[in-house]
């Protein structure tokens, strides 16, 4: 009883998570439109009558309606767009051996977390990876890269499943998902924000027009108008950063409770440590999941960099706990499981 | 305003006997749903052996007293009725097995057969959701023998025709651990 409390626990915390992200992309998207509109009409107040006076505030209206459909999108969509940007392709007919071993596994993970069975994908990449994706559990998608199926026994392939499952359970994916979504479209906006604003500049567009506006005055108002562009200007440059920290950080603390979550339905904690010790021996790049994805995978896509560091910053940066610390964790819960059994044996289970 | 209380009073009592009634039917309905999916999967399990003997038979013929031991193991848990007894004959059906996997593993012409391989793993990925659809189904149950037993929800379990559903109990440790059958193709390098 006390493990459906926590799961409903958990899965509360990930709904209120979602929707505080939710609030919290639009409240962003609404500074950057609105912040711009402020400094512009700021900045064209004191122009001449003839000139431009930027009054309506259309920027900031077109850009939280824009947020407001990329979180609509990200909420139906996101999940294709994620396994889309990979590359995956969707088994349903299992052909080889392996497939077939995978398609099992998977059903019977469902039926240890009781979900209903997800899609299941399959990642043209060597490098072994997996990773899960949906809105809830009715929607979900496993997806595992050619190399994990290579790579991994059944025993630790069930395990990396059961990791997956509890990702999907925990409504960690909803959270992860759409956060994907928002990601990708803020380092979109960034972008297209940087390119604007810099041919703006060299064009001597309305930017241009702007710094004119800003020199000629030296009024009251003005100071202020390019305190906030600078302000502006400064947000959109580390928003990408910011939101891809965010992710992480969001991730990392959902990687030790999906691994203990994963390793109660297997009854194997072994299997994972061992699954992600030949995870973490891999030392390539998974190539097909970028930057964008990489908060959602098992292990860290881009290693070497620092999910294999302890400290601060690796705290601080790195998408994924120290995967040693993962398998010293589970090694925990294997002796402890072990104790238990020769404690308890000949009671049932 | 008597009259109001001692109304009040009644219609609250009633309020929770519905409240308890359905609870206990709803967990008693979970209990015989997690059965049917455990039988589901013994079903399978039974469909999958004949496959299996005749796939192998030709290959280990004078493994002759394994096989038949497989084949009555079998017979004897398609015919058992009641948890106690599927779960031993099911027992029994497993060691049967994995005696019969061990031999295999002396016969490397026949696992590299692909459909023997197939057959395994399908029979291990069976008994993999045995394993898992039981324990769900003991959960269910012992909730369901707990809820029934407990005061004040005691005083309806007979209103709901409530009685101890039975668990499936493991006798042997070697059992309790999900089978390690293991000979599938997909190893490192295969």
């Amino acid at each position: 009883m006390s493990d459906d409390a926590n799961l409903f626990a958990q899965q509360q915390a990930n709904r209120r998570r979602s929707t505080w992200l939710t609030l919290g992309f639009i409240l962003f998207f609404a500074w950057v439109g609105f912040g711009g509109d402020l400094a512009f009409w700021l900045l064209t107040a004191d122009a001449p009558p003839d000139a431009y006076h930027h009054v309506v505030p259309f920027i900031g209206i077109l850009s939280v309606l824009s947020a407001a459909a990329i979180c609509w999108y990200s909420w139906r969509h996101g999940a294709e767009r994620v396994l889309w940007a990979t590359g995956a392709w969707e088994l349903i007919e299992p052909g080889t051996p392996e497939q077939k071993q995978l398609m099992n596994v998977v059903e019977e993970m469902a039926i240890a977390s009781g979900l209903p069975k997800p899609r299941v994908w399959i990642v043209p990449d060597a490098d072994p990876n997996a990773f899960a994706t949906g809105r809830d559990a009715a929607t979900a998608s496993v997806a595992v890269t050619e190399g994990l199926l290579a790579t991994l026994s059944r025993d630790e392939l069930q395990a990396v499943i059961a990791h997956e499952m509890a990702h999907v359970r925990n409504l960690d994916v909803r959270l992860m998902t759409l956060l994907a979504g928002m990601i990708g479209a803020i380092a979109l906006l960034s972008d297209g924000m940087g390119r604007m604003i810099g041919r703006g500049g060299r064009l001597g567009g309305r930017a241009g027009a702007l710094r004119a506006g800003g020199r000629r005055g030296g009024g009251k108002g003005n100071p202020l108008g390019v305190v906030i562009l600078v302000l502006w200007l400064l947000t959109l440059v580390i928003a990408p950063v910011i939101s891809r920290l965010l992710a992480m950080a969001v991730s990392r603390k959902r990687e030790y409770l999906a691994d203990a979550t994963g390793a109660q339905l297997t009854r194997n904690p072994m299997a994972l440590a061992s699954a992600l010790e030949k995870l973490a021996g891999a030392t390539a790049a998974t190539e097909s999941i970028t930057q964008g994805a990489a908060h959602l995978c098992i292990v860290d896509p881009s290693p070497g960099l620092m999910s294999s560091r302890e400290g601060f910053l690796a705290d601080f940066v790195a998408s994924h706990p120290p995967i040693r610390q993962r398998i010293v964790r589970l090694q925990g819960m294997a002796y402890q499981q072990a104790k238990r059994e020769t404690a308890g044996a000949g009671s049932p289970q | 305003m008597g009259t109001i209380v001692l109304l009040a009073v009644i219609a609250g009592i009633v309020l929770w006997m519905v409240g308890a009634y359905n609870g206990l039917i709803s967990l008693k309905n979970q209990v015989v749903n997690g059965w049917k999916q455990i039988d589901v999967q013994l079903k399978r399990r039974h469909d999958l052996i004949p496959n299996l003997v005749n796939t192998v038979k030709g290959a280990m013929d004078f493994e002759r007293s394994t096989l038949d031991a497989v084949i009555s193991a079998r017979n004897r848990a398609i015919g058992a009725t009641g948890v106690q007894q599927t779960a031993k004959a099911e027992g029994e059906l497993t060691q049967a097995l994995g005696r019969l996997f061990a031999l295999t593993e002396a016969y490397p012409d026949l696992k590299a057969t692909n459909n023997v391989a197939q057959l395994q793993e399908e029979l291990t990925s069976t008994e993999n959701k045995i394993g898992f659809a039981r324990q769900l189904y003991n959960d269910v149950a012992t909730q369901y023998n707990t809820r029934q037993m407990q005061f004040p929800t005691n005083l309806v379990a007979g209103l709901a025709k409530a009685s101890p559903a039975e668990l499936w109990e493991i006798e042997d440790a070697g059992e309790r651990a999900v089978p390690t059958v293991d000979l599938s193709p997909n190893k490192r390098g295969a």
